[in-house]
Formats: structure tokens, C-alpha cells, sequence
């Protein structure tokens, strides 16, 4: 009986006796191809646009495609291919958004970019020459040198603070803790550290330098902590990986030759490491570089550059942008403030795609060789 | 045998002034090793030191709070009545994020573990690196400019027809910057910590409960729901906790994109506040007891942020005790 049905639909088909019983190959196509057409339609009855139609065919698609295969192969080849392309769906849906943010950044900020917008600073910009600016057009008056060099100068604190705490204490959690009790316990505060809001940092710095030098004290240098909180954690994880991924033979022969263990852990275990720690503490550098709520609370607004975070308040590229964007120089034409904060931001994108690059570049140019990878 | 004893007395005699350099130098480096060791626990005691000043001076910072008289608080009813809003408008924004995140951001990862050909998986990996790398101002001024405007129209569509849902009650806000659209951008923001976290667990599901489960003749959902799913539950809980524990601390998104105002159920309406936003918006203007009032909202969302971390590392550390993973 099985046979002569299988004989049958072989012969009817001319397919083989195989892949009876399995989808054709242009099913899906055919089904994708309908639910564009279809989602076109049902995007045109209401207000066409092309994200409704993007919606709408995806959403058919999604449903159209199990049951047609389900039809065909069963249930459970149905269930499969659904989950197979909700899998896809769910990544383009994930892109979807950083294409986007990418794009706006580009396509509004590169207009600004010019030679006066990076070396201008917005000092003596007032509501009415960013008015006359709108009136009679022109390029965007202003510029965001003073933001560049504050956020340069704070994230080089945050740096120097935050370096040799993290390093440090990654030395002691791998090579004197022996897995003691302080080691688990400091490694315990590591984590909640990562997971201090980086707002809360910013107050405890605030609150801090507040009962130091009184209330609302703003200065680069309280920025500077709050982002050392934020940017501790991060350097001790990096360098404790790459500390760990050292072999122990190393240590051991270094031992043998009667060297001293901090001679060891200076001219053996770092040098071995020091690719993987620099191209951590660069990621690093690069996630407080983009930190606005801590700075927004601790070094205040200025218009004019400032190299000194000991004195005076501060502007940093974050807080610009939020700045321009929610009190617009001139709040009957926003225009210009809404064009540089869009400029700042591309600078801002590209100082952190830089610095994940060269990590990046660091990681790969002097990787460890590993055995057996 | 004569010339082995002779070679014995050299290196006797060759010892002494070895030696004795030896402990000279020694001694030099005793003091190095001591020195070091000294400064790297010096290091982790930090630590502990700024987590303990942060709770210290936000604490102390707080406290005038309970001294305020109840009507001089903002809003004129004590300070619980003053924060209990924001705090649910923080959960709020949170659990939107999350209910986004959290589907989209395994798949993604499964997309990357098991679908994706390798050649592309790595890329893609980066890709979503990328995501976590765009500052998160970055993230609230697209929201403000594309996203916001972009949802308008369909706010006041759910407005129109699903308006009896308290969630969706109208008006919808005509410029989009409502607790939905904020949630929204939160969810992208946290979506590249869920789906990296869980992927590094996918991939470390045992190649041979896979290989057992198609064997079988199981589809590569059901190898997913018998081998990599029960593998990984714990890790995905965790890295939703984690998610959610930075959902809750982000500000800039919240702060941009959201028009603030008093608690309500509408999420499509503008309206609601989270502690982070509230704090970031009137900070930089505040002064007495207003600061103690912000500061003491702060304190609350480090409490807050720190039981879901606990929650999120104990089930980490739990998972790594059993799974043999690791």
C-alpha cells in the first residue's frame, strides 16, 4: 500500500522517492513574495508608508510561511521553520535601529562639520546671531572646541585615576589573593560596582565634593571621579581576564630562576599581557567617554574652553549635546542648536569607533599565542 | 671520581659569594615584594572604600529629608509620596524595555549561536558590540528627532482603537515622546547585553547533547527546547537581570526623549517620570532641600539597582557551581 502510493506520487511528480513529502523549493519564495504584495495592499487601505509595508509583509510572512509548510511537511517541520524565521526576523529587527541611529548621526551631523565648527568655540553665540543665522542662512555659528577639550581632559583624569586602582587590584585578585576571603569579597564588590547607575555616581561625586567645598560645587575634576566609579570595574574585568589566560608555566620558570614575584608579575605576566589590558582599559576609555548623566550633575555648562579641572566649571561633549538639544540657544530657533548638537554627536560616534577600533588593532596586533587556538 | 669531588669543593666554594649576592639582592627585593603586594591589596581596599563613600555621602546627603516638614517637600505630601511615583515610573520604562529585549534579544543570539553560517556569526557578533558602543545621549537625541515622530501616528491609532485599555487610553501625545517610546529606546540599549550574554552561554552548550538530540531525529527547534534551552535557563535569567538592573539606572534616554509629568497608566499619553530622568532634569538647578530630596531619590535607585544586581549575580553564581561550565 505505502509502496504503490510512493511509487505513485514519485512517478506523478518526478520527483525522488527522498524528498516526497518535502516543501518545494520555491514555496517560501512564493509565500514571501505574496505577503509583500499583500502587505503593500493592506499598507495602501491605510496610510501608505514604507515602514507599515515593511511591518505588515514581515507580520504575514511570519504567519503564512509555518502554515504553508506545515501543510506540507507537518507539524513539526512547521514549528521549525517557523522559529527559523522569526530567528531571522528578530535580527533584522535588531539592526534596524542601529542602521538608523547610524544614518540620522551621518546624514544631520556632517552638514555641520567644518573647520570653524571644530575649532570655534560658542563663546559670544547669543539667541540673536543663531536668529540672524536662520534668517539669512549660512553655515551654523558656533562651534565645539570647548566641548572636545573638556571631554579630553576629564576622560584623561578618569584615566589616570581609574588605571592603576583597576590594574592593581586585578594583580591581587589573580596573583596574591589565592582565593581567600578578601579576594571573593572584592571581586563581589567589582560586580555591584558594574552595576552602580551612572547617575548614582555622579551624585556621590556631587555629594562628596559638596561637603568639601559646599553645595553645587561644579568642577571637571568631580566629573573626573564620578567617571572613575563608573570606569574601575570595567578596567579590573578586562585586566583580571587577561591576567588569568597567562600560563602559569611562565610564572613558574621565572620562579625556578629565583626571581622575585613583583619582578615577575612586572617582567613576565604583564608584558605577556599587556596587549589584551591595553585593548581593555581602550574599551573602557571608550564607555565613559560617552557618559553624559554623571557629567550632568558634576562639572556644569560652559561656553568657553577650560584646560582646568581644578577650577571652573567645564563642557563636555555628552552634556553639549543634551544642552543644545533641550535649551536651545534661541528657543524661537532651535535650528542651529538642534544642527550642533547633531555635529557633537557625530564627533562623540566617531571618538568611541575609533577607540573600539584600535582596541581593537591592539587585541589582534600583539595577541598572546595561546596553545591550542 | 677525583675530578667529580674537585668539582663538588669548586662549586662549594663558588657558592659563598653567590649566595651572599643573593641575599644582598634579596633583601632589595623582599622590600619590592612586600611594597607590591602592600599597594595591590591597598587597590581592592579602594574599592571598597568608594562603594562604602558612595553609600556614606548619599546617605548623609539625604538626611535632611525626614526633616523636612511634609508640605514643603515637592508636591506638598512627604517625601514617600513625592518618590513612590517615580519609582513606579522607573519600573515602568524597565519592564517595557524588558518585555521588547528580552525576545528579541536571545533570538538574536540564537540567530548568532546556532543559524548564522560562521562566517557571518562573527560579524554580526560585532555588529551588536556595536550597539552597546553608541552613548546612550546619542541614543535619547534619536529618539527625540526620528524615533518619537515616526510613532506618533500609530499612538494615536492604538489610541483610537484599542483606547479602552488603560494602557492605551487617548489623547495619544502628538509629538511621541511618551513612557512607550522611551521603553522603546531603552530596549535597544540594553538589548546587546542580553543577547551577548546569552549567546556566550548558547555557545557553550556540550556539542554532544545537540548532536544526541538531531540524532534522534529531532527538527533544530526541538534540539534548541531539549539541549540549549535548559542549558542555558539560568544564564538568561541572569542576563535579563542584569538588563534590567541597567534599564532601571539609564538616564539620558528617559531624560531626552520623554515630556514628564505626573504618574498615569497611558503609556501613549506624555506624562510619568523615572528617578534617574527627574534627578538629571533638576539637579543642575537645585539647591537645600531640594537637593537632599533628589539626592535621596538617587539613593533610592542605587538600593534598588543593587537588589536586582545581588538577584542577577547569586543566580550567576549558582549556575557556575552546577553546570559545570566555566
Amino acid at each position: 500500500m505505502s509502496i504503490s502510493t510512493q511509487s505513485k506520487s514519485s512517478s506523478s511528480s518526478q520527483r525522488n522517492t527522498l524528498t516526497s513529502g518535502q516543501r518545494p523549493k520555491w514555496l517560501v519564495p512564493v509565500v514571501m513574495v505574496g505577503a509583500i504584495v499583500v502587505g503593500a495592499a493592506v499598507s495602501a487601505l491605510i496610510t501608505f508608508s514604507v515602514a507599515s509595508w515593511a511591518i505588515f509583509a514581515a507580520v504575514l510572512f511570519l504567519i503564512a510561511a509555518p502554515i504553508a509548510v506545515t501543510s506540507i511537511e507537518g507539524s513539526r517541520k512547521g514549528s521549525d521553520a517557523a522559529l527559523t524565521y522569526v530567528v531571522y526576523a528578530a535580527f533584522i529587527l535588531a539592526v534596524v535601529p542601529l542602521v538608523s541611529v547610524i544614518w540620522t548621526v551621518l546624514a544631520r551631523g556632517v552638514p555641520t562639520l567644518s573647520i570653524d565648527f571644530l575649532t570655534g568655540t560658542m563663546g559670544g553665540i547669543t539667541g540673536l546671531i543663531d536668529q540672524r543665522a536662520v534668517a539669512e542662512g549660512g553655515a551654523v555659528p558656533g562651534g565645539v572646541l570647548q566641548a572636545i577639550i573638556g571631554t579630553l581632559v576629564i576622560t584623561f583624569w578618569a584615566t589616570l585615576f581609574s588605571v592603576p586602582i583597576g590594574l592593581l587590584t586585578a594583580i591581587y585578585l589573580v596573583e596574591y589573593s589565592n582565593d581567600g576571603w578578601l579576594g571573593k569579597v572584592v571581586t563581589f564588590l567589582v560586580d555591584v560596582m558594574t552595576g552602580v547607575p551612572s547617575i548614582v555616581a555622579g551624585l556621590f561625586a556631587s555629594a562628596l565634593f559638596g561637603l568639601i567645598l559646599g553645595p553645587n560645587t561644579r568642577m571637571g575634576i568631580i566629573g573626573a571621579i564620578a567617571l572613575t566609579v563608573l570606569m574601575i570595574p570595567t578596567v579590573v574585568k578586562a585586566t583580571e581576564e587577561m591576567l588569568k589566560i597567562v600560563p602559569n608555566e611562565l610564572r613558574e620558570a621565572s620562579y625556578a630562576l629565583g626571581v622575585r614575584k613583583w619582578r615577575t608579575i612586572l617582567k613576565v605576566v604583564i608584558p605577556t599581557s599587556i596587549s589584551g589590558i591595553a585593548s581593555g582599559v581602550t574599551l573602557a576609555i571608550a564607555r565613559v567617554i560617552g557618559e553624559t548623566a554623571p557629567l550632568l550633575v558634576t562639572v556644569g555648562f560652559l561656553n568657553t574652553v577650560n584646560w582646568n579641572v581644578f577650577n571652573d566649571w567645564m563642557s563636555t561633549l555628552p552634556t553639549f549635546i543634551y544642552q543644545q538639544l533641550m535649551r536651545p540657544v534661541a528657543p524661537t530657533a532651535p535650528d542651529p542648536s538642534t544642527d550642533r548638537a547633531w555635529g557633537a554627536a557625530l564627533i562623540l560616534i566617531v571618538f568611541v569607533m575609533l577607540l573600539n577600533l584600535i582596541a581593537r588593532l591592539i587585541a589582534q596586533a600583539f595577541a598572546p599565542k595561546t596553545a591550542g587556538r | 671520581m677525583s675530578t667529580n669531588l674537585s668539582d663538588q669543593e669548586q662549586k662549594q666554594a663558588g657558592e659563598k659569594p653567590a649566595s651572599a649576592l643573593a641575599d644582598a639582592a634579596s633583601a632589595g627585593g623582599r622590600a619590592g615584594d612586600k611594597i607590591f603586594s602592600g599597594l595591590s591589596l591597598g587597590a581592592g581596599i579602594v574599592i571598597f572604600l568608594t562603594l562604602a563613600a558612595v553609600a556614606i555621602f548619599l546617605t548623609w546627603q539625604a538626611s535632611p529629608v525626614i526633616e523636612i516638614p511634609a508640605d514643603e517637600v515637592s508636591g506638598g505630601n512627604g517625601f514617600l509620596s513625592y518618590v513612590y511615583p517615580l519609582i513606579l515610573g522607573t519600573l515602568m520604562a524597565a519592564i517595557i524595555a524588558l518585555l521588547i529585549a528580552t525576545p528579541v534579544g536571545i533570538l538574536v543570539a540564537l540567530y548568532i549561536s546556532h543559524y548564522a553560517p560562521a562566517k557571518v556569526a562573527k560579524p554580526v557578533g560585532y555588529v551588536i558590540d556595536l550597539l552597546a558602543a553608541i552613548p546612550s545621549v546619542v541614543y535619547g537625541a534619536w529618539g527625540i528627532t526620528v524615533l518619537s515622530p515616526a510613532l506618533a501616528p500609530f499612538y494615536n491609532w492604538l489610541a483610537n482603537n484599542l483606547g479602552f485599555i488603560p494602557l492605551f487610553q487617548g489623547p495619544a501625545s502628538a509629538t511621541g515622546r511618551t513612557m512607550m517610546t522611551a521603553g522603546i529606546v531603552l530596549s535597544i540599549m540594553i538589548l546587546p547585553i542580553i543577547t551577548s550574554m546569552s549567546r556566550e552561554i548558547f555557545v557553550q552548550t556540550p556539542k554532544l547533547h545537540e548532536e544526541a538530540s538531531l540524532a534522534l531525529g529531532a527538527t533544530r527547534l526541538e534540539m534548541i527546547r531539549q539541549a540549549v534551552l535548559p542549558f542555558a535557563r539560568t544564564g538568561i535569567v541572569s542576563a535579563i537581570m542584569l538588563a534590567l538592573g541597567r534599564a532601571l539606572g539609564e538616564t539620558m534616554a528617559v531624560a531626552l526623549v520623554l515630556s514628564t509629568g505626573g504618574l498615569q497608566w497611558s503609556l501613549i499619553r506624555s506624562g510619568n517620570n523615572t528617578i534617574a530622568a527627574e534627578i538629571a532634569l533638576n539637579y543642575p538647578e537645585a539647591f537645600g532641600d531640594r537637593l537632599a530630596e533628589l539626592i535621596a531619590a538617587g539613593l533610592m535607585l542605587f538600593v534598588i539597582t543593587l537588589i536586582v544586581n545581588f538577584i542577577a549575580r547569586a543566580i550567576i553564581a549558582r549556575y557556575k557551581e552546577f553546570s559545570g561550565a566555566n
